[in-house]
């Protein structure tokens, strides 16, 4: 196993305010992996300095071995690091397919074309319309976003995030907002992902985490606390008292 | 009929968008004494249209659309009276090139900011302009306007005649390339993506998508379509007049579009036939009244019909096709 | 050398007292912009608003002069309070282009409601006999009614930041613009706050406009004719700040009068062309928080 995205010694200060405490973090290709930790521990902010939303104070950012710490957003996107947003955040006015299609054409780089019809780029919507089959949601191909229940927002969520065929996928709160009934249905197209993706994913819901990953960081303090094996870390005293317990007083 | 630069929508020219075309050319035959209203409608039209393509597709709410045209209007007038270039078409290419070159500079520095700091900027940008007309009077004739502007005929065939029959004929072709390559524009991948950017800035970035570049092109391209209208007004008038230049010209163009409806190509057709047939039959006669009249238009049409006129009609055909049901 | 130091001299004071009927006139569309992102076009109305309830005032009804200042602040900000709570409060929620359309409306509705009643001239405003002549200060005669612009417009601003720093009522509203949800969810009202602010705010360029017609001639195309320069003080100062609005209206004051003074020919040019190159250079303004 190779590490596809991986951080060294990543830290973030505002004024006084640690918020990134010298985080060393491995990724591996095709891992199941969970950030967990309490709220205020720093997981999107830890997210945002992978994304390169924010610039971190020390430390770097590495990406399938080459450091990407001082590229932009767009670039990082371009080599293979795809985020979802913890809001959804979707094309509101715009159909399904149209959401997916957007990114794939701009995946595909034909997105900037000023003459050809956009429909007649079938290759574009073709795609878009296999991805969201295999996802399951080729019956709400045409509905509008805004018409959309949340729980399927979230998946098309996924889905313009898998339309940039990402190396390394940052799921941020995939389940944020959705009925515990449906959450099932998250985690279907979660274990449906391609296996050479690595993903990430910092989620609130216990149950999830810990049916879909296989491998866990807890973070606390903007510190890594631990890291292990679902089982390890369930076993470990240490999260209870920061974390589990918590949590299932 | 509203259309959401989608990778759906069939790019084919549907039957009702021809009609603007026919009423057109039937306009020109039926009512010959109205012709110098029609070219003006015309030309309105094209600069609507224009705001339309920033507004309603890429989401740039610009209160300076007035500097295109207005130098479009200057850059084809100053051509002809101060050069004594005469030929229309280079007229037009030169209101073109000064307005793709505006374009890009300003846009290249307005574009990075938002919200009031955009909306200040754009406005600031037509008071500089009306500035520099007002006060290089060698050049513009200042607060006079711009005279002795000369327009050969078209090709050498067609002479401006007094009755404004060869003037609306020029507007409506003018119009019509203006019209076509618009849509092109909105139904291909560029348009798809600004609307994307309308709806979601922050997500087009996050899909990678080179969000400024897109803006700053479709703020050029418009910039030229508003261009051309403001030569086409100069050689219609054979005279420019600061006014071209003025925050009320923008804000009178921003009534039109929302009159028609924004976003959808058409109602940058229906606001200005409604607003200035209106205007024509009402405006001199009770002026204070009609400035009155427009501003409680636009506090209405805001709070009940944001969609304009097309909107109000799309409604009604989805409710009279539910009642058929 | 004398003599341009005079002009240096008056060239400040001048624009000093430009800038601060500017303040006082745009710091309520800073403060409203910050708290409820409403881009209100139509500010510059109050101003105008103030400016001929002022004349009517002190022409018509035969108000002393402190009392029609008052009256302007008092019948702007109650007007205004009808107008957000009917249209304005509407529109909170809507896009950008729906508020900027709306105001411009009620731009076009009040320029043809004053020139129906007022005509298009500009307003004369008969200033009280006190206030009329020069003030003799180290030697120098400085035009009265300006030095009592200044320091009326100063005591203003102390109280103002005071009372936004000290009170509960500057709490919420600093509390607001930092994180509307959270505001609402320690209970503060901020439908409460919001009218409230928006009053104050309206009030404000009501006495704005009242003090300063002398210097900005109340006509009909007031609203629409100032509206660039009330939005450079926003965009420069920085959104949702008392500061720095404050320092870009003195500097925008002071620059004005300066460009008018020595190079009339380019008028407002050079301001225009400093504003752009400033937000090139920081887009959120001089005090904003970068977004």
């Amino acid at each position: 196993m190779s590490a596809v995205l991986q951080t060294r010694g990543l830290c973030k200060r505002f004024g006084a305010l640690t918020v990134a405490d010298n985080i060393d973090f491995t990724l591996e290709a095709g891992a199941r992996h969970a950030l967990i930790g309490p709220n205020g521990a720093g997981k999107t902010t830890f997210v945002n300095l992978l994304t390169g939303r924010l610039a971190p104070s020390s430390g770097s950012v590495v990406l399938g071995g080459e450091d990407v710490t001082r590229l932009s957003q767009q670039d990082r996107i371009r080599r293979g690091l795809g985020r979802t947003f913890q809001i959804n955040s979707l094309f509101r006015g715009l159909s399904v397919v149209d959401n997916v299609s957007l990114a794939v054409a701009e995946r595909r780089g034909v997105s900037g074309r000023l003459f050809r019809p956009a429909s007649q780029l079938s290759e574009v919507r073709d795609e878009a319309m296999e991805l969201l089959r295999s996802l399951g949601m080729a019956d709400d191909a045409q509905v509008i976003i805004a018409n959309l229940a949340y729980g399927k927002q979230r998946l098309v969520e996924i889905a313009i995030t898998l339309a940039m065929k990402p190396r390394v996928l940052l799921l941020d709160e995939p389940a944020a907002g959705v009925p515990s009934i449906e959450t099932h249905r998250i985690l279907d197209v979660l274990d449906s992902l391609p296996v050479q993706i690595g993903i990430l994913i910092i989620e609130h819901d216990m149950d999830l985490v810990f049916r879909f990953a296989k491998r866990i960081t807890i973070l606390v303090n903007g510190a890594t606390l631990l890291e292990g094996t679902p089982e390890e870390i369930a076993a470990d005293p240490r999260v209870r008292e920061v974390y589990l317990g918590e949590r299932h007083e | 009929m509203r259309h959401n630069g989608s990778y759906s929508a069939s790019p084919r020219i549907g039957l009702l968008e021809w009609t603007p075309w026919i009423i057109g050319i039937a306009a020109f035959f039926l009512l010959p004494e109205y012709l110098s209203l029609g070219a003006r409608i015309l030309i309105f039209i094209l600069y609507a249209l224009s705001l339309d393509l920033v507004v309603g597709y890429a989401g740039i709410v610009t209160l300076g659309h007035s500097a295109f045209f207005g130098l479009g209007a200057y850059a084809a007038g100053i051509l002809s009276a101060r050069f004594g270039v005469a030929d229309p078409a280079l007229q037009l290419l030169a209101a073109m090139a000064a307005c793709a070159l505006m374009g890009l500079a300003t846009g290249a520095v307005i574009l990075r900011t938002r919200g009031l700091t955009l909306l200040m900027l754009t406005l600031a940008i037509a008071s500089i302009l009306l500035e520099v007309a007002n006060k290089a009077t060698s050049v513009t004739g200042g607060a006079d306007g711009l005279s002795g502007i000369v327009v050969a005929p078209i090709l050498g065939l067609f002479r401006f005649d007094l009755f404004g029959k060869t003037a609306y004929w020029l507007c409506l072709a003018v119009l019509f390339v203006g019209w076509w390559i618009t849509r092109r524009l909105i139904y291909s991948p560029f348009g798809a993506s600004l609307v994307g950017i309308r709806e979601n800035h922050v997500r087009m970035v996050a899909i990678g998508s080179p969000v400024s570049r897109r803006l700053l092109t479709a703020y050029t391209m418009s910039a030229v379509l508003a261009g051309v209208a403001g030569a086409l007004l100069t050689q219609t008038n054979q005279f420019v007049g600061l006014n071209v230049l003025s925050f009320e010209s923008s804000g009178e163009l921003l009534v039109m579009l929302i009159l028609g409806g924004v976003g959808r190509i058409y109602g940058a057709f229906v606001g200005p036939v409604v607003y200035m047939i209106a205007q024509d039959m009402l405006a001199k006669q009770f002026p204070e009244y009609w400035s009155l009249g427009i501003g409680l238009l636009l506090v209405i049409i805001v709070l009940f019909a944001r969609d304009g006129i097309l909107g109000i009609i799309d409604r009604l055909v989805a409710l009279v096709r539910k009642e058929a049901r | 050398m004398q003599e341009f130091l005079a002009s240096l001299v008056s060239v400040a004071f001048h624009g000093v007292a430009y800038g601060m009927i500017l303040y006082v006139i745009s710091v309520g569309l800073s403060v409203t912009m910050g708290l409820m992102g409403f881009a209100n076009l139509a500010h510059g109305v109050f101003a105008m608003a103030g400016g001929y309830i002022l004349t009517t005032s002190l022409d018509q009804w035969g108000l002393p002069f402190p009392l029609a200042l008052a009256v302007a602040f008092v019948l702007v900000a109650a007007g205004s309070v009808v107008l957000e709570r009917l249209l304005y409060a509407r529109l909170y929620a809507a896009g950008e282009l729906a508020q900027v359309l709306f105001t411009i409306g009620l731009i076009f509705m009040a320029t043809a409601i004053a020139r129906l009643i007022y005509g298009t001239l500009q307003q004369p405003v008969h200033l009280p006999e006190g206030m009329k002549g020069q003030f003799d200060l180290l030697g120098r005669d400085f035009p009265a009614y300006r030095v009592f612009i200044i320091l009326f417009g100063a005591s203003l601003v102390a109280g103002l930041w005071f009372g936004v720093e000290r009170t509960r009522f500057g709490a919420m509203v600093r509390a607001a613009v930092d994180n509307r949800a959270m505001a609402q969810s320690v209970g503060i009202d901020t439908q409460k706050l919001f009218m409230a602010t928006f009053a104050l705010g309206s009030g404000l360029a009501g006495l704005g406009g009242a003090l300063g017609a002398e210097i900005i001639a109340i006509q009909p195309s007031y609203p629409f004719e100032h509206l660039v320069y009330f939005l450079i003080v926003v965009a420069v100062g920085g959104l949702g700040t008392l500061r720095g609005p404050f320092v870009a209206a003195l500097v925008i004051g002071i620059a004005d009068t300066a460009c008018k003074y020595w190079v009339p020919q380019f008028g407002a040019f050079l301001i225009y062309v400093a504003t752009i190159l400033l937000l090139l250079w920081r887009p959120a303004g001089l005090f904003g928080r970068a977004a």
